[in-house]
């Protein structure tokens, strides 16, 4: 999903045969492997894109492996628990791909918990019932397929390779969200009501999951030029609010948006304006959960480390057995 | 010390090569396999796996691709077209 870094502005454009000849390549709709020739501009923003991508994966399991305890069946909770090792797997995916552009995972890992990287806004908004797990797999994953597709065709080989991967696992994650939100919907009139709160307190945040308006940001204009990036942000969203909203309403849901009309000459969805100041000041780490997530991130790296020691402590004792 | 990093291959159906999905860090073969196992084949994609450590991969270096691969370009007396049939005798 995740793509936020995508707005970070790369200004190092190179003129060199090389550069040109890369570009070429680019254009010719050529893959970019690892080892081939790159700017370190490309690389840079490719490293910075798909970690952030990765960070926001593993902290996308905090808000939902807050309800594995208490899902309401064990039906939703074995889905809820095979979704969560989803996101986890995602992230190792990620990870996987960023190491091939020559950082390690350690230096990853270490910038994610120091605070240094970035992950996506959304994930520090809190789950505060159950119809949030619901929303999540509707709205979140539904924004981030929509932000994904796309990213399959990427001109970076293994970030593309690894996008097949996770788009062909997030539609599970998406329909079982959906249904959860259906099952509410059809419940009793608590139910139904636990499900229009969760959509009227994640539908704005999902929105600025796409990043700042385009107007705003000429900040993608390498990412296009490289084809890391092939819709614009304004693009990517009005195409999530066209295929959600005739969803909502078969819910028999409202969103809560008072401009919110369909366009009967163009056939889009008009929304009304989104508050760029909340998506910045979460993005700077003032949001509701951002110091929790960070805190129960460090909290299991840390509890984790004599894990890790052990393995490599008897991994050296059985070589040198050998 | 970090802990060492392993390449992954997948056989998805007997009768296919194994093929690289990408990597796992783990600190020796038996957790690597473990590794590999839960992060690449959670939906049935594998019969067997692999896991190489990825230093032991030697790779041919991008810049010598041309040295490496062009000379077969020219010869083009390698491939069955390059030889003349003639219609009546059919399919050879």
């Amino acid at each position: 999903m995740y793509t936020q870094a995508l707005n970070t502005r790369e200004t190092t454009t190179e003129s060199s045969p090389d550069a040109d000849r890369f570009q070429a390549r680019i254009d010719a709709e050529e893959r970019i492997e690892p080892n081939d020739w790159m700017p370190d501009a490309y690389r840079r923003s490719l490293v910075r894109q798909i970690s952030q991508h990765a960070h926001s994966e593993v902290i996308g399991m905090l808000p939902e492996g807050n309800w594995i305890t208490r899902a309401p069946s064990l039906r939703r909770k074995a889905a809820l628990l095979a979704k969560v090792q989803d996101e986890g797997g995602h992230g190792l995916y990620l990870y996987s791909a960023a190491e091939t552009l020559g950082v390690t995972r350690e230096e990853l890992q270490d910038q994610l918990l120091t605070g240094r990287a970035r992950y996506s806004s959304i994930f520090n908004y809190p789950t505060l019932t159950w119809a949030d797990i619901g929303t999540i797999g509707w709205l979140v994953d539904g924004a981030a397929i929509m932000n994904q597709i796309p990213l399959c065709r990427c001109s970076y080989g293994p970030y593309a390779r690894a996008m097949i991967r996770v788009c062909r696992e997030e539609s599970f994650h998406q329909r079982q969200g959906f249904e959860i939100v259906l099952t509410l919907c059809r419940g009793t009139p608590e139910q139904k009501a636990m499900a229009q709160d969760a959509l009227n307190r994640w539908w704005w945040p999902c929105l600025t999951m796409f990043g700042p308006p385009d107007t705003d940001s000429q900040h993608s204009d390498t990412s296009m030029q490289w084809k890391i990036k092939r819709f614009t942000n304004d693009a990517l969203r009005q195409k999530f609010v066209d295929a959600t909203v005739p969803q909502g309403h078969f819910l028999g849901l409202t969103f809560p948006d008072p401009d919110l009309h369909l366009d009967e000459a163009t056939g889009h969805w008009q929304f009304g304006a989104i508050d760029w100041a909340e998506f910045r000041a979460v993005l700077a780490g003032n949001g509701p959960c951002n110091r929790e997530r960070l805190e129960a991130r460090r909290k299991a790296h840390d509890e984790g480390a004599w894990v890790r020691d052990a393995a490599l402590a008897y991994a050296a004792k059985q070589r040198n057995a050998a | 010390m970090n802990t060492p990093l392993w390449e992954v291959f997948v056989r998805a159906r007997n009768g296919l090569a194994h093929k690289h999905v990408g990597s796992v860090h783990a600190a020796d073969a038996t957790m690597a396999l473990q590794a590999a196992r839960d992060v690449y084949t959670r939906r049935g994609e594998a019969l067997s796996l692999w896991v190489v450590p990825s230093h032991a991969i030697v790779a041919s270096d991008p810049a010598d691709r041309e040295s490496l691969f062009e000379p077969t370009g020219s010869k083009i007396y390698r491939h069955p077209t390059f030889y003349e049939v003639p219609d009546e005798v059919g399919h050879m």
